[in-house]
């Protein structure tokens, strides 16, 4: 009876915890459906555009088309003009500037450096058709590209060195009838691609987040949540919230994890508590590029050999390019450990005319903050490492000509003389090239925000409290496990080295004595 | 020579339950002060805390204990026959001379011991207790926020609290080879596990006391 009673109680056992884990299980799984049937509901549209007469027309220009349709979306046009996906351009208030106009339209990177006199070629991402030169008009409204954003017959594409106009062989009526919200593949068409090719300016934006695993981009996975771009980079009136400080300066319209996360997510509190001086991203993105590689140092001193004249490419074992005689040499990275940051969410930018200070690597943008700031958060940033061209006279970046359409108009990945094409590039937004340059050293730091990993992934513990982690060129404040106080460290070891030694001394005098106070009795006992 | 309880019960249990806790704490806090891996770090923070938790309620329970039995008293620090002990200690010891001070229930502390002992709770045991408490809660949850208490970072927090730890490990290195000076090599080993000591009988005490000094 007894033991029935028992093999009874075993299988209850068995059965409960069986039935608890699966149902477990079937909790987390449905959690992630709720997830995925919320954000990758497909979005009914209120209107079929293959329906709308004036877009049942062969367009002669691409101008038409936006013609077509600002003549039902009347107000779209003005919009679009306030934004800086139109205008390249901000006003941002820095720190010790004031306001200054600041946007891809004025600002260096040390990619390919500026867009003076390349316009044909750089602009070819601007929202717009034909900024090819400065005189672009940028009141016609005409002149907005509203199919890059909304083509969603995936057929839409710019132009090579075409100012922005669509490639000849896009069929503008299919695509103008095939509009609708702004899909990955809109946003990434120039976010993915920046720099001139694949991932090689952010190293978190890459072609790889249209179809990838939950451990390459969490959000943007089709395994998982599948999320838009534009569902966390909300949009109003055409003014799409999110920064990045390789253009911005100020500390507003920022997307941030707790549009959707709470700002105490972690089970554990003292994981919470982190997030008053690290930033989600620096755990939770341990590495970037994760499938394909991004560029990590650009050298355009090394630009201009030719072979027999010929133009020269040398590739890495993954066919990326070390060299290129029009660029000079690189070095690409996959699957990258993050540099680390303070951000207090301003940023400064070398500012053309701005005098550098060449003994060590020039800022091109400068993220502040530090650990008494209490808006400064650690992030995780790649940081680009170039060496680009400077006028030595005048102390200052130099903005060259790099695109040509044909040999002798100075461009320099035509005509391969950076004289002219510093003169050209330099004259073209009012400035003096002197004649004498040199290259420098410079670094341009790129928060990192996607390719956020499964939380399974994230950054442990002891890869930052550990005196040679992942913190360890970030100081101004004590992180356990990194650091120490040299002052307590040498007064308690001290301590503890004196005691030690004050013991053995005294234990073995005490030995001594007790065998020689024995010997003493011994002796005097007989008597 | 008779057989005397001077440890009770609760002492005892006291005591070797803190003797863990210090070694446990020491060895977890080793681990966060980086100096090597074993628990891996962040269940190295866990079990920390945990402990320190457990030491601050053991800490509470015997505050009650010290003040309802009196015992208290015993750590009242005095200067007399301080240096008779010292003296003892440095240069008695070699040639052994009796202690000089006698240890009773009412007296289970010599002056040395009375002074250290008390040092330790009124200095290093509440340095450590109050550096690991703001250590741990200087940032806090409140309502879904997280917030924090407006200190300058964690460097004077942690250099406190590093200081006592290892000043304390430096107490306890002294103690545990100062436990083998009873009247032999284990006795007060024994009598802190059993709660006896053998204690020389008083008038025997006074006697082969004064023998040693004629001697």
């Amino acid at each position: 009876m007894k033991k029935i009673f028992i093999i009874l109680l075993l299988i209850n056992a068995i059965v409960i915890s069986v039935i608890t884990v699966l149902v477990k299980n079937q909790s987390t799984e449905s959690k992630m459906e709720i997830l995925k049937s919320r954000f990758s509901k497909k979005h009914i549209q209120s209107v079929d555009h293959t329906k709308f007469a004036i877009l049942q027309q062969q367009f002669k220009s691409p101008q038409d088309v936006t013609k077509a349709c600002l003549s039902c979306h009347t107000e779209r046009g003005k919009e679009m003009m306030h934004t800086s996906h139109w205008q390249w351009s901000r006003d941002e208030f820095i720190k010790g500037r004031g306001v200054v106009k600041l946007g891809k339209k004025n600002i260096l990177n040390n990619f390919c450096i500026g867009i003076s006199g390349s316009e044909q070629s750089c602009n070819r991402c601007h929202a717009g058709y034909g900024w090819g030169d400065k005189n672009f008009n940028f009141a016609k409204q005409e002149n907005i590209d509203c199919l890059v954003c909304h083509d969603n017959s995936g057929e839409y594409t710019k132009a090579t060195g075409g100012a922005g106009m669509p490639d000849s062989t896009v069929n503008l009526s299919k695509v103008a009838q095939h509009v609708g919200q702004s899909q990955k593949t809109n946003c990434g068409s120039c976010h993915f691609f920046g720099g001139g090719g694949n991932n090689v300016k952010h190293g978190d934006l890459e072609k790889a987040q249209l179809d990838c695993s939950r451990e390459v981009d969490v959000h943007m996975s089709n395994e998982g949540t599948d999320l838009r771009c534009a569902d966390c980079h909300t949009t109003n009136h055409h003014q799409i919230k999110g920064k990045m400080y390789s253009v911005s300066s100020m500390n507003k319209d920022r997307i941030s994890c707790t549009q959707c996360h709470t700002q105490t997510p972690h089970k554990e509190n003292i994981i919470n508590e982190h997030s008053i001086k690290v930033s989600c991203q620096s755990c939770h993105i341990p590495t970037y590029a994760k499938v394909n590689s991004t560029k990590m140092t650009w050298d355009w001193s090394k630009a201009g050999k030719l072979k027999n004249g010929e133009e020269i490419e040398e590739d890495d074992s993954l066919g990326n390019h070390t060299y290129m005689s029009i660029k000079g040499s690189f070095m690409w990275q996959r699957n990258v450990e993050p540099e680390y940051a303070w951000f207090n969410g301003t940023a400064d930018h070398y500012i053309m005319g701005d005098k550098v200070d060449t003994s060590k690597p020039i800022n091109i943008n400068t993220l502040n903050g530090d650990y008494s700031d209490p808006n400064a958060q650690i992030i995780p940033v790649k940081v680009h490492r170039g060496k680009q061209i400077y006028d030595t006279k005048y102390n200052q970046l130099i903005e060259p000509k790099l695109f040509s359409a044909h040999k002798g108009d100075g461009g320099y990945w035509k005509d391969f003389n950076w004289d002219i094409a510093s003169k050209i590039g330099m004259e073209n937004i009012g400035k003096k090239y002197s004649g004498h340059h040199t290259f420098v050293r410079t670094q341009m730091f790129w928060p990192l925000n996607h390719m956020v990993a499964p939380s399974e992934k994230a950054v442990s513990c002891i890869e930052c409290h550990s005196s040679d982690g992942r913190l360890k060129n970030l100081h101004g404040f004590y992180l356990p496990g990194r650091d120490e106080n040299a002052t307590v460290e040498f007064i308690g070891l001290g301590a503890i080295i004196t005691s030690i030694l004050g013991v053995i001394i005294h234990a073995f005098l005490r030995i001594f004595h007790n065998t020689k106070y024995n010997r003493k009795t011994k002796t005097v006992n007989p008597e | 020579m008779k057989k005397v309880y001077i440890y009770k019960a609760y002492e005892r249990f006291w005591h070797w339950s803190q003797a863990f806790l210090i070694f446990f704490l020491a060895f977890t806090g080793f681990e966060i002060h980086g100096s090597f891996v074993f628990f891996g770090y962040q269940n190295a923070v866990t079990y920390h805390n945990m402990a320190a938790i457990s030491f601050l309620i053991l800490i509470v329970f015997t505050m009650f204990w010290h003040f309802s039995t009196g015992e208290w008293k015993q750590y009242i620090p005095t200067f007399t026959n301080i240096k008779a002990q010292i003296n003892y200690y440095l240069i008695g010891i070699f040639s052994k001379a009796p202690h000089p001070t006698r240890k009773t229930e009412l007296t289970k502390l010599n002056p040395l011991q009375k002074l250290v002992y008390f040092g330790l709770k009124v200095l290093l045991i509440p340095l450590l207790a109050i550096s690991g408490l703001l250590y741990m809660y200087y940032r806090y949850e409140d309502g879904g926020q997280v917030k924090s208490l407006d200190i300058d970072g964690l460097s004077g927090i942690a250099s406190a609290h590093t200081l006592g730890a290892l000043l304390l490990i430096a107490f306890v290195i002294v103690h545990l080879y100062l436990i083998t000076t009873g009247t032999t090599v284990f006795s007060n080993l024994k009598a802190m596990l059993t709660g006896y000591e053998e204690i020389e009988n008083d008038e025997e005490e006074k006697n082969s006391g004064e023998k040693d000094f004629i001697d």
